[in-house]
């Protein structure tokens, strides 16, 4: 299924073009032919079941994981699943080249713990970009001030929450300048009263107009930020559209047995979320 | 309200921790004095057969003690060849490259496998017969560097190996080659989880670097020997040499500690 929102003429052109990408781990058939556009300013969300193969399907966007095939176009460029190749040098650089295009948010953080926040948000951008200090530093600034954390540039990340760690990545991988932010459930390992303020920034990120892809249970999340919401159950795309449509109407069976069956096991989770939580810090 | 907030209850709570801390320092002294008054038996026991002689310490001590200077500095250069050698070595056992792999592997198999005496005595007095000639002193840093080398080799390759995945995850998400994930995200990340090990053999190494007494080189143990053998007074020459080694030992672990205490904060 290709997801192309009819009424959407804030989108811009296809940033993310993923055709006919399936995944195997050993004998198991994680991923079973999935096509994905997102276009420019569009702020995906797929939703389903654990084991339904989403975070497999972001992860083999920016080949963390490698596709047993298909191919991923981002910004232009496409790498082709390879993965009786995948360890020479020309096509590491390839990969190296999609990862400069996305950035990746993870439900652990991974903040490096041996540097500072500004230290964390500017040895890509002056390492790997080649960006110098100065003005590395002031571009990280602007984006700590922009997810509420400026007072904590000389901290390390040991000495902060969960929520503002989640947002220091944010700022870390913004800082590079992505085409599109991928998130692999940026609240799930997050202590229940912590998940707002990381919420509320990702949805400022969506309005916006940044381009994000986002694997998420938070429902009611996705009704606010989304453009367009993915469901995917077995490793397939079930179901893709408008929020109001995918999770107010849905048309598949499955859809409606995991809406209904997460509205009432999430039911209190929902009330945690408060959009209109300032961040906190 | 709990039992905790009311004044009485909180002059007990704290009655109760004063009372802990003191026993806690009660017990520290007494297992403190136990040592005291075992070495202080031990020596007096050996004084009152009347076969130690002060006169002969006085002499000969300050001669002996002069050694510990060379033991300190041959420790000192070897445990710095050793880690740059196991900062190689682990990165060449954990390599893809099955070239380097396999260098690495074998370096560790053969240093770890044979005795440290064997390969000091190698190198001394077996290379010179391929025409290379070192003298004592970098003979026995060499012998020392890589079998310590080898040993830390293993230690940093599990240091590596205990960074997270998602550490690379994150670098390489950033478009960091693997080369700039290892050096500046992996590697100085796995280094402050092998420094205590890196600690335990430095003492280690302060011990066995008398080994290299064997070579001649001038260091604690060699002077100790010296003098106790031509006078017949080993007993006191090597109670010397012991006490300097201890004293060594103890002060640099009283620094270790503090450095992984203070470390240990900086990680909370």
């Amino acid at each position: 299924m290709i997801i192309e929102p009819s009424d959407a003429p804030h989108l811009g052109e296809v940033i993310v073009d993923a055709r006919g990408i399936e995944k195997y781990f050993g004998r198991n058939h994680v991923l079973k032919g999935i096509d994905l556009k997102v276009r420019r300013r569009q702020a995906v969300m797929l939703i389903g079941r654990s084991g339904s193969g989403k975070t497999t399907l972001i992860r083999c966007l920016n080949f963390l994981e490698e596709p047993t095939a298909g191919s991923v176009q981002i910004d232009g460029l496409q790498v082709d699943a390879d993965p009786l190749h995948a360890n020479t040098r020309a096509r590491k650089e390839q990969i190296r080249q999609i990862r400069l295009r996305t950035g990746m948010l993870f439900q652990e953080f991974n903040l490096f713990p041996h540097m500072n926040v500004l230290g964390n948000c500017v040895e890509a951008p002056m390492r790997v970009r080649g960006i110098p200090e100065d003005e590395a530093i002031a571009t990280a600034e602007r984006l700590l001030e922009k997810v509420g954390l400026s007072d904590k540039r000389d901290e390390f990340p040991a000495r902060l929450s969960g929520g503002q760690k989640q947002r220091v990545a944010i700022a870390r991988a913004m800082c590079m300048e992505p085409k599109v932010l991928m998130f692999d459930e940026p609240t799930s390992a997050l202590d229940p009263e912590l998940v707002g303020e990381v919420l509320t920034v990702m949805e400022e990120l969506a309005h916006e107009g940044t381009t994000m892809i986002v694997v998420t249970h938070e429902m009611h999340f996705a009704r606010e930020a989304a453009d367009t919401v993915v469901y995917m159950d077995e490793g397939r795309i079930v179901e893709a559209g408008p929020p109001e449509q995918v999770l107010g109407d849905p048309e598949d069976e499955r859809t409606k047995v995991f809406l209904h069956r997460y509205l009432s096991s999430f039911a209190d989770r929902e009330h945690v979320h408060n959009p209109e939580l300032p961040p906190a810090g | 309200m709990t039992a905790a907030d009311t004044p009485q209850s909180a002059s007990i709570l704290a009655e109760i921790e004063a009372r802990q801390a003191r026993a806690r320092t009660i017990f520290r002294l007494k297992s403190g004095a136990t040592w005291l008054a075992l070495i202080v038996i031990v020596l007096v026991g050996l004084y009152a057969t009347g076969n130690i002689d002060t006169a002969f310490i006085g002499l000969w001590g300050p001669f002996i003690i002069g050694g510990a200077g060379l033991t300190v500095l041959v420790s000192a250069v070897s445990i710095f060849f050793a880690t740059i050698l196991a900062l190689i070595g682990a990165v060449g056992r954990l390599s893809r490259n099955p070239y380097l792999s396999g260098v690495a592997g074998l370096y560790v198999a053969l240093f770890r496998g044979t005795p440290l005496i064997v390969q000091i005595y190698f190198v001394y007095l077996a290379l010179p017969q391929v025409g290379i000639v070192l003298p004592a002193i970098p003979s026995g840093i060499i012998a020392l560097s890589l079998n310590y080398g080898a040993y830390m080799t293993e230690i940093f390759r599990a240091g590596i190996q205990a960074v997270p995945q998602g550490q690379r995850e994150a670098a390489e998400s950033l478009g960091m080659s693997e080369r700039l994930v290892m050096r500046r995200i992996v590697l100085p990340q796995a280094f402050r989880i092998v420094i205590p090990a890196i600690g335990n053999d430095f003492v280690a190494m302060l011990k066995d670097s008398s080994l290299v007494s064997i070579l001649a080189v001038e260091e604690l143990l060699f002077r100790a020997q010296l003098v106790g053998r031509q006078n017949f007074r080993s007993l006191e020459t090597l109670i010397i040499a012991a006490a300097i080694y201890w004293i060594l030992t103890l002060t640099f672990s009283f620094f270790q500690e503090r450095l992984e205490r203070r470390m240990a904060r900086g990680d909370r």
